[in-house]
């Protein structure tokens, strides 16, 4: 399958009063056509940095991306000036961010904010771009658009709010969506529609989607593939069957085990120990060994490469060394593995993973 | 919405109600006649001239004819010139007045804004530091210091215009760059940071992030935006004008209100006082009215309350 | 990034120990409130050359008058209109204090040598002779005075005022509340004028006039903190312990409104300042033989096209004043305002 975005080998820090904070430390990953590629993390983790810079929407200031590449349409993304970017964001890539409430202009008309990218990359007449933006609102599902083209942001709720945003990110038809934890500010209820309405789109346009979020349970209904991150790289990757079914890294299964689902007796509720690092001053080895319950020597004195588990499946863990012990993982991961290993390979029917495999290649370093 | 407007006009009448009295009953308590400075009148002279003025009769008396006349528009003659009726001697002056003011309003609005739009955009670089500088200094620099300074050393010393009187175009630009002082450097302090709020909000990072440029993002999203809170500002603002107006206009020798306001102070001339004051008190009112008014009106999350919002 | 080129032993897969300590360290030394707003006001030079400033001229008030043998309402007609001299700068032509003054035709008068005068009057005499070198200092006194005055006063009932009006809440808060609005609404300048054409000019009928309308911003500002604090936990676990309303107000809820109430003084002092001195150049401010910077500017005024030092300096140290408070009061809200935090 074809590649539509390559990140490679991203650094990124900020430069700030107390010294350079190096937020991405060496981050690798590709998007396929028509995917929708999870990042999941921590807050601090580099999810949002990570996003943001391939937009370039970082703050100019005191943001450097000291090496790396993001290929997109051949070019490289990091090269580009502000004024070839501007051309580029909301045509081909798009973004949509958390905070409905925030997101819009309060003093400017729904329909006029949707046609700002319509009028701008695809030199539509305002009528036209009228027409098309009133479209755009049954789409994603708003009624009476005809009336509502004309209203103020403060007019809606939260959750059109947020089909709103997805509406002007989606005018173009871009070639990749990012969403910033696009449901972490609405209700379960709105959340679960939103959901749905982006998997419906998608498929209607056939955009890739790079979905970045801290809620498992979000994971597990939209991703195709997830990428684990933490301390500004990527520790874990794979589909979203390997990663829930059978995770190697001990973060990965730090993540699952805090998750309860119906399985879960009256355990304990479980929660990883410990804070996520200070990236001032990033840790000489593996930056989770200060929190790793099966953390080795190793760990402590040089950074773990990625182990290949699978065709799309690697972790950056010592635990797959050839030389490594055995270690049993967690009870809750325990539980996953004996499903998974009934049906690895197959297409599962418990969780909705009903999208084919993509041959994923992946470099360690 | 017209409950509010209906609402602050009854405010607006109320305070000028209470200003009136006020007025009235401090110039009451200010011992003395109001001739004792005028030409040395015998006994019988000043009695006359007591009973004339109705100075004589009981308090409540005087009032009532008072607020009477004030609603007729008459607001008594004044003591100092002979008779001339202070409505007349109000509107002899108003005018100087009125354009220094309102020369002064837009072109500090325009300037201050100017300026804090410009600082923001281009935060701490030295535009930034010169513009918030030249704020600083025209917020503190008192504006009869400034307008002392700017008389000796621009007309006296360069002569590049006149020192004072009020002839021509040419004599409005040094009292109204004395003026407007005050308004530019609170306007743009107020106008930088509003924008520089505003720049920071999520919907400019969406705009950023749907392609729009720099030029765009600044003006047609940010500005606007930034706006609206500035005009909560310019009501005040165009009030100090009137403070200011006192000492600009003795300065520059305009005869203007202000000038004529601390003469009648000087010698007690109350009616002339009394007019005056109640004429400034009505143009505060109604600026400040007028101003929240716009503000709703301009604001469209104030002017169309939410319709199925949550 | 692994150097591949290391040999990885078997024994560095070992377990090892987590460490949790070295997870959770705290990476700089904890600061409270104040300490935090101190080092930000470190930070901004203007602020601290401000405070250096101000001290300076409140030093100098103070010793001013004493510095010089002249009293500062010591009258000396012959000795009057004298420009600036001081010893050991007289010859230093481009500074102003050679004892020269230069009329606005361009010609150079020496009335030291004209009128064979001996003595040195630093920064001159006025048109009755007096020093004003004393005259300027005993004028900032004065000016300073009323300005701290008139805003102590205005923090103690716009505080007050604005703390109960909150806390009690309900049909109190709404009288007090259109009290204020009816205030706010009549011109400062109206009040103001006609009190001291009442109560005469004077130190205290300006402090007076000054705080009657000053404290209404302060009372707004300490109302909406009130309001906001009053529905946070912290008041209500005060009082579930039994805390009396008194001490709810003035032991919890003012000292986290300091930093506003800090800011709000600062900036009501270079209010008060300019007010004075207004009042004084439109004839409402002190009498002979009192000074005050506004009374000596207003003096100055009157001889400015002929001895402009007369009202050159008072005026410069005037707006050195206001400049300082009001960089300070700036950096103090750049510290203190939690909005502005990072």
């Amino acid at each position: 399958m074809n590649k539509v975005l390559e990140v490679k080998d991203l650094n990124i820090s900020f430069h700030t009063f107390a010294g350079e904070v190096k937020a991405i430390r060496g981050v690798n990953f590709d998007l396929y056509k028509g995917e929708t590629l999870a990042i999941v993390g921590e807050s601090g983790s580099g999810k949002s940095v990570t996003t943001k810079s391939i937009m370039r929407l970082l703050p100019e200031g005191n943001s450097e991306i000291k090496s790396g590449q993001i290929l997109f349409d051949g070019k490289d993304l990091t090269k580009l000036k502000d004024k070839q970017m501007q051309k580029i964001r909301g045509h081909d890539i798009s973004m949509i961010f958390q905070d409905p409430m925030t997101s819009l202009n309060p003093t400017m008309k729904i329909g006029n904010q949707i046609m700002e990218p319509l009028v701008k990359h695809q030199n539509l007449s305002r009528h036209t771009a009228r027409e098309r933006a009133i479209e755009l609102l049954k789409l994603v599902g708003i009624a009476k658009p005809e009336i509502r083209v004309d209203q103020y942001p403060h007019q809606f709720s939260g959750g059109m709010r947020q089909r709103v945003v997805i509406a002007i990110a989606l005018a173009c038809n871009p070639k990749v969506l990012i969403a910033d934890e696009p449901t972490t500010a609405l209700d379960v209820t709105i959340q679960a529609q939103i959901l749905e309405l982006m998997k419906d789109l998608q498929k209607k346009i056939d955009t890739s989607i790079i979905f970045i979020t801290h809620d498992l349970g979000v994971v597990a209904n939209v991703a195709d593939r997830v990428a684990v991150m933490y301390g500004g790289k990527i520790v874990e990757i794979g589909t979203a069957e390997e990663i829930f079914y059978n995770p190697q890294h001990p973060y990965t299964w730090g993540l699952i085990s805090s998750m309860p689902d119906i399985d879960t007796d009256d355990e304990e509720l479980f929660s990883i120990p410990g804070t996520p690092p200070d990236l001032l001053d990033p840790p000489k080895g593996d930056a989770f060994a200060p929190r790793n319950p099966y953390v080795m020597k190793i760990d402590l004195e040089q950074e773990p490469p990625f182990f290949k588990v699978s065709d799309t499946h690697y972790a950056a863990t010592w635990l797959l060394h050839p030389d490594a012990p055995k270690v049993e993982p967690p009870e809750a991961v325990k539980r996953r593995q004996n499903q998974y290993d009934g049906t690895l390979g197959a297409a599962s029917e418990s969780t909705a993973l009903n999208k084919g495999k993509f041959p994923g290649k992946k470099e360690g370093k | 919405m017209a409950k509010y407007i209906l609402q602050r006009v009854l405010y607006m009448i109320f305070t000028l109600f209470i200003v009136v009295s006020a007025t009235f009953f401090l110039m009451k308590l200010i011992p003395g006649t109001p001739f004792s400075s005028a030409a040395k009148l015998s006994h019988e002279q000043l009695q006359i001239m007591i009973d004339k003025y109705g100075l004589n009769d009981p308090i409540p008396v005087q009032y009532f004819h008072y607020i009477v006349n004030m609603l007729k528009g008459d607001l008594g003659v004044s003591f100092q010139f002979n008779n001339t009726p202070v409505s007349q001697l109000i509107s002899d002056r108003i005018g100087p007045s009125a354009i220094l003011g309102a020369q002064s309003i837009i072109i500090g609005a325009i300037i201050g804004i100017a300026l804090g739009v410009i600082g923001a955009l281009k935060q701490n670089t030295w535009i930034d530091y010169t513009s918030t500088f030249i704020a600083v200094l025209g917020k503190s620099i008192p504006n009869f210091v400034f307008a002392g300074l700017l008389q000796y050393y621009v007309a006296v010393k360069l002569e590049w215009f006149p020192v004072m009187f009020w002839k021509g175009p040419s004599y409005t630009v040094l009292p109204t760059i004395a003026l407007a002082m005050f308004t530019i450097s609170i306007t743009a302090r107020f106008m930088r940071t509003e924008m520089v709020e505003v720049l920071g909000s999520d919907y400019i990072t969406l705009a950023k992030a749907k392609g729009a440029s720099f030029f765009e993002i600044s003006v047609k999203h940010a500005l606007r935006n930034a706006l609206i809170p500035v005009i909560t500002v310019l009501g005040p603002l165009a009030v100090s004008l009137m403070t200011g107006s006192l000492v600009i206009e003795r300065i520059f020798g305009i005869p203007g209100l202000g000038e004529q306001f601390v003469k009648s102070i000087s010698v007690n001339d109350y009616p002339v006082i009394m007019g005056t004051s109640i004429l400034f008190a009505a143009l505060f009112v109604v600026v400040i009215l007028v101003v929240d008014i716009l503000y709703g009106i301009i604001d469209p999350r104030i002017r169309i309350s939410g319709g199925g919002s949550k | 990034m692994t150097n591949k080129d290391t040999v990885i032993s078997k024994d560095m897969f070992q377990p090892a120990q987590m460490d949790l300590l070295k997870s959770e360290k705290i990476a700089k030394p904890s600061l409270n409130f104040w300490q935090d707003a101190w080092l930000r006001v470190r930070k901004n030079k203007a602020a601290v050359v401000s405070l250096f400033v101000t001290i300076l001229l409140v030093v100098m008030a103070l010793l001013g008058p004493i510095l010089t043998p002249y009293k500062y309402d010591k009258q000396n007609t012959a000795h009057a209109n004298l420009p600036p001299r001081i010893q050991g700068l007289e010859n230093i032509h481009w500074l102003p204090f050679d004892g020269t003054v230069t009329t606005r035709f361009g010609k150079e008068l020496h009335p030291y040598e004209t009128k064979q005068i001996k003595e040195y009057y630093w920064f001159g005499t006025d048109i009755l002779g007096r020093d004003q070198f004393a005259r300027v200092w005993k004028g900032t006194q004065v000016s300073l005075l009323i300005a701290f005055f008139a805003a102590l006063i205005d923090m103690l009932i716009g505080v007050t005022y604005g703390a109960i009006s909150g806390y009690v809440g309900g049909k109190v808060d709404s009288i007090m509340q259109r009290i204020v609005e009816v205030l706010v609404g009549i011109p400062n300048l109206v009040v103001v004028v006609l009190m001291i054409l009442v109560l005469k000019p004077g130190i205290i009928p300006i402090i007076l006039a000054l705080s009657i309308t000053g404290w209404t911003s302060m009372a707004r500002v300490v109302r909406a903190q009130v309001l906001k604090f009053k529905n946070q936990e912290f008041v209500l676990a005060a009082k579930t312990l039994g805390a009396s309303n008194g001490s709810i107000i003035f032991k919890h809820m003012i000292p986290n409104m300091m930093g506003i109430i800090i800011i709000n003084t600062m900036f009501s002092i270079p209010n008060a300042i300019f007010f004075e001195a207004f009042l004084s150049f439109i004839g409402l401010g002190l009498q002979e033989p009192n000074a005050s910077l506004g009374t000596l500017i207003n003096d100055g005024f009157k001889s400015m096209l002929a001895f402009p030092s007369q009202m050159v300096i008072p005026a410069v140290i005037i707006s050195i004043i206001m400049i300082a408070f009001n960089l300070i009061a700036d950096g103090l809200r750049d510290a203190l305002d939690p909005k502005m935090r990072d």
